[in-house]
């Protein structure tokens, strides 16, 4: 027999034996919702399965039944004792069906027109006319008899072959609660085992050494064994979607592949059970509603192929699981309608969300967006089954949809029950573990208040900017957070001694957590924390270590949450939006300081290299030019001011570098670094300023960090001083892979008016375009590794949704004979990195032209 | 590893008596229905759970399930026990959770006269009020019989 057919069987014969008990319930308390909803759900789960097994008779039956069902739920029905008969007879049939099923593998042969014919009839009526017409229905009755008849010889009939179906096979149900007692069995025997070999270690010769040692490994066999029980790769849980997805594609006329990745991710069998359905019932989804036939495809100008995409992988201690479409999207408009119609939100209501609160409609109870009911979905059971399936192991689900460009489902679902290797530290004399999946490298540090003068190498130094600790991590500033503080464990950071810093990698960001000591990394079964305790959420769980002690695990997200570390992520709806934290509308770490008559100057803290406190007489002149020696090279420095104040014996800088050239920005004093929007409100009209923006609560003037490089280094850009103004918001996409010139150009941008997403590759970039993200106009760099710029401009131009967008080249190789191969690229304009004033002017001339075609 | 599965009325099923394990807190007697009781246990290593609420000792290992530890003094709103002193504790389930309640000292399993059962006294100060379910009269001392479920049942509040 089939392994789906047999995998259905087990199922629907689990399913069938809750139902009797269900609809007696019902019968009984007719008015139960929950109920009700319960019986619908196994039955349209049945009716589903059988439709893509090619189980004609058996789909008939269950969606006939249904109907009848799906009336009750809508109240257009009372469940009275006959109804309740009706549905009992479809019951029957269906366990009828499934024991001769599991008998011959095949559908038995029978007639059931009478049957469906009876429950369609019942169907047929609604509220109004079965309560004046009990009589007629009443006269349903007969017609239901046969199949009443036919009831006492069936539950025998289905006894014996519903018992040895299942023993035919290969595999035994095991309730999950068993394998949970036998992992802590498990657990307490290793625990024995440690202590046991804590023993004998102390005895020489003795004569329980070689009888141990082979305990110990049996021990630790069995413990592999018995995990291995409960992780299952995703894989398994999806080798049913293709031939569904197969199956929906012939049904539907319309053309689909199905795409499959992260199926290695392993993942808790008992999560993965719970997950299979909604899976399921959201690729069905996709390819009913999501995708588009062909002709419409081709009319919206897309391949007439439509994309399923299926995505596993692990995220800081979370599995996400992607399903996404590049069909349709939702109509936000219909489910508007929808929402007023059922009486779900009220027109005030609705207009004040936003689109992607009002598609959040559709994990509603009740809630179906499609015009007709088809044999594959459409009776709006599916979403808030989903939803609460998901919630039930803890796990998220969000959407996003974009009209014409597809639809994104994201499922989170924490990592409880699972197994992971995680660094075991301590800080403040308690011990924790930090998953190893989120941790980037290890860095030893000195806690130093006084700063070590002229340390060069060797020894990294945990400086502060104001009380915020800040490490330098090659060339870049790595933002900390010391636990000991975090936690609110008491003990104070002991200055000068030495720590450690984990640093550890939130979505897009790296954050370094300071600790006091790193023991080594331990496989842990993470257990959940007690309901007590999840309000803290800077503890994703919490587990026992081979010694026997409890200690909690940490989340670096939740670390990252409370300290404000990549502030805004916290959504992680995809891929797409996590490369948007470079958006000029996200937050940016800003570095604060003072110089000149300007109260508050800010800097991106990424575009900042390092900060050094210089003594003055350090400070020496080359042709009239402050400079000075900073590691073996003349570093110009350049005052804001144009003066250097002469009176103190110290001078902060900034360092700015950029491939071998740096240059120092002499300022009065570093105030401090926040976490802020960069939106910058007022154009600047002194150069060396971008503008106004509000950060930290006062107005703040942003360095144009250009401008200044400029000053050091002519050449630095071949450029000329920016000028801005304000332009309607258009949406630019920047593909370049220099961090420093992405930073620059972001906020140059943003400041001209435009509205910015930075990426780092040309791969990237097309991630977010298949992810159906929208812009006006790209700008790309041509030098990059792996996908260069013309490579990505052809691909760009080959099809797809940004094929015709205006597409501008960025290089520093601006001459004649590379413009002629960007062109046959098919870039729209060439500009040489980086003259702003140029690459903002021939984004407003590709825009307006764009316009006027 | 104990499997035990029985549901656990407040009292003992006989309706004349109670059986009661009795404790101390604090110089004070207090006593839970036995059935409410999982397991006893000696001092133990207390992981400290930091950012927890303040009656939350922190967790054990009790044979490897994870056992929240809630200090009865904190919860109960009296003063901290002196430093070095030995504590039990008395570990109880909940909604699938196991929980220890930090005691000063576990004495007996008594099985007492429902006759001797009173009612809470009007006056009795509110933060034992809300735990305690009666007092029995003892020869010579009062026992209050604290209720378990709501001692555990911190999970509402924050």
């Amino acid at each position: 027999m089939d392994d789906l057919l047999a995998d259905f069987l087990t199922e629907t014969n689990e399913s069938l034996t809750e139902l009797d008990v269900a609809l007696v319930t019902l019968e009984r308390t007719p008015d139960d919702a929950e109920t009700l909803s319960g019986i619908f759900r196994l039955v349209h789960t049945i009716k589903g399965t059988c439709g893509f097994l090619g189980l004609p008779r058996l789909e008939r039956v269950a969606h006939a039944g249904e109907n009848v069902l799906g009336k009750l739920r809508d109240r257009s029905l009372i469940a009275t004792p006959s109804i309740v008969s009706e549905v009992l007879a479809a019951i029957d049939r269906i366990k009828a069906i499934v024991a001769g099923l599991g008998e011959t593998g095949a559908e038995p042969a029978g007639d059931d027109t009478a049957l469906i014919a009876a429950l369609n009839a019942t169907a047929a009526h609604e509220a109004p006319v079965a309560r004046n017409a009990a009589a007629p229905a009443q006269s349903a009755a007969p017609l239901a008899e046969p199949p009443l008849e036919a009831e006492p010889a069936t539950p025998a009939a289905v006894t014996a072959p519903a018992a040895t179906a299942p023993a035919a096979a290969q595999t035994i149900r095991v309730t999950v609660d068993v394998l949970e007692d036998l992992m802590t069995l498990v657990s307490e025997l290793v625990l024995t085992r440690n202590q046991l070999l804590q023993l004998a270690r102390t005895q020489d010769n003795s004569a329980f050494t070689v009888p141990l040692q082979r305990l110990s490994h049996i021990t630790s066999d069995l413990q592999e064994g018995v995990m291995k029980t409960r992780m299952q790769p995703i894989g398994n849980a999806w080798n049913k979607l293709p031939r569904l997805v197969r199956d929906l594609s012939h049904d539907m006329g319309k053309k689909i592949e199905l795409t499959m990745l992260g199926a290695e991710t392993e993942l808790d069998r008992q999560v993965l059970e719970l997950i299979k359905d909604p899976l399921t019932h959201m690729v069905r989804n996709s390819g009913d509603h999501g995708l588009e036939t062909p002709e419409e495809r081709r009319a919206a100008g897309k391949p007439e192929t439509g994309n399923i995409v299926l995505n596993a992988f692990h995220e800081g201690g979370h599995i996400i699981l992607e399903v996404s479409d590049d069909g349709r999207g939702l109509a936000v408009e219909r489910i508007r309608s929808k929402a007023l119609a059922n009486a779900l939100a009220t027109e005030a209501e609705l207009a004040g969300m936003t689109d992607g609160q009002i598609q959040r409609f559709i994990f509603r109870a009740g809630f179906s967006t499609a015009a007709t009911v088809s044999a594959v979905s459409g009776r709006g059971v599916g979403m808030d089954v989903v939803k609460t399936n998901i919630e039930k192991i803890g796990g998220t689900i969000e959407l996003k949809s974009t009209p014409g460009q597809g639809t994104m489902f994201t499922v989170k679902i924490p990592l409880t029950l699972a197994i992971v290797s995680a660094l075991i530290v301590e800080a403040g004399k308690e011990r924790f573990a930090i998953p190893q999946l989120s941790v980037v490298e290890l860095v030893r540090a000195q806690r130093g208040a006084g700063r070590v003068a002229g340390d060069g190498a060797g020894h990294s130094v945990i400086e502060r900017i104001n009380d915020t600790p800040v490490l330098r991590l090659r060339n870049r500033l790595l933002p900390l957070v010391s636990l000991t503080e975090l936690l609110a464990l008491g003990a104070e950071d002991n200055a000068d001694s030495a720590a450690h810093v984990v640093v550890a990698q939130v979505g897009q960001h790296m954050m370094g957590i300071i600790v006091d000591r790193v023991f080594d990394t331990e496989e842990i079964v993470v257990k959940p924390v007690a309901p007590i305790l999840r309000h803290v959420t800077m503890f994703s769980g919490n587990t026992i270590l081979g010694d026997g002690s409890v200690i909690m695990i940490l989340d670096p997200n939740g670390i990252a949450r409370a300290t404000g570390v990549g502030a805004g992520s916290e959504s992680r709806l995809m891929r797409a939006s996590l490369i948007d934290t470079q958006t000029s509308a996200d937050k940016t770490a800003m570095l604060l300081f003072r110089a000149g008559e300007t109260q508050r100057i800010g800097v991106p803290l990424g575009l900042v290299a390092r900060l050094e406190d210089i003594p003055r007489d350090k400070i020496e002149l080359s042709c009239g030019a402050p400079v000075t020696q900073y590691r073996g090279k003349l570093m110009p420095l350049i005052a804001i001011d144009g003066a250097i104040n002469q009176e103190r014996p110290k001078q902060p800088l900034l360092v700015f570098s950029e491939g071998d050239r740096i240059m120092g920005l002499m300022v009065d004093e570093i105030i401090d670094v926040v976490e802020d929007r960069l939106d910058i409100e007022l154009a600047g009209v002194r150069p060396g300023l971008l503008g106004t923006a509000v950060i930290g609560g006062q107005a703040t003037d942003v360095l144009d960090t250009g401008y200044w490089l400029m000053q050091a280094w002519e050449d630095w850009f071949r450029g000329v001083p920016r000028q801005g103004s304000a332009l309607g918001q258009r949406h630019v996409l920047l593909v370049d892979d220099s961090e420093f010139f992405r930073q620059l150009t972001v906020p140059t941008l943003g400041a001209a008016g435009f509205r910015v997403t930075a990426v780092s590759s040309a791969a990237e970039a097309l991630r977010l375009r298949d992810a159906g993200t929208k812009f006006d106009a790209i700008v790309s760099d041509i030098e990059m590794p792996e996908m260069d710029g013309l490579h990505f401009a052809r691909i760009v131009r080959a099809g797809g949704p940004w094929a015709g967008l205006p597409l501008i080249a960025m290089t520093a190789h601006a001459d004649m004979e590379n413009a002629r191969m960007g062109r046959e690229a098919g870039f729209t304009d060439y500009v040489a990195k980086f003259e702003r004033e140029a690459l903002v002017a021939s984004l407003r001339t590709s825009l307006a032209e764009m316009v006027s075609a | 590893m104990s499997t035990d599965t029985l549901d656990r009325p407040e009292a003992a099923a006989n309706e004349d008596t109670q059986i009661l394990v009795t404790l101390t807190v604090a110089d004070q007697l207090c006593g839970v229905p036995v059935l409410a009781v999982r397991d006893i246990l000696g001092e133990q290593v207390i992981t400290r759970i930091p950012l927890a609420p303040p009656e939350i000792a922190g967790s054990l290992n009790l044979r490897g399930r994870i056992v929240t530890a809630i200090d009865l003094r904190r919860r109960l709103r009296l003063p901290p026990a002196p430093p070095g002193q030995a504590r039990m504790s008395v570990v109880a389930e909940q909604g699938g959770e196991l929980y220890a309640l930090l005691v000063d000292q576990v004495s007996e399993v008594l099985s007492l006269d429902a006759a001797l059962f009173e009612r809470n006294p009007q006056t009795l100060e509110k933060s034992w009020a809300e735990f305690s379910t009666g007092i029995f009269r003892l020869d010579g001392r009062l026992l209050v019989v604290l209720d378990v479920s709501r001692l555990l049942a911190l999970s509402g509040e924050e």
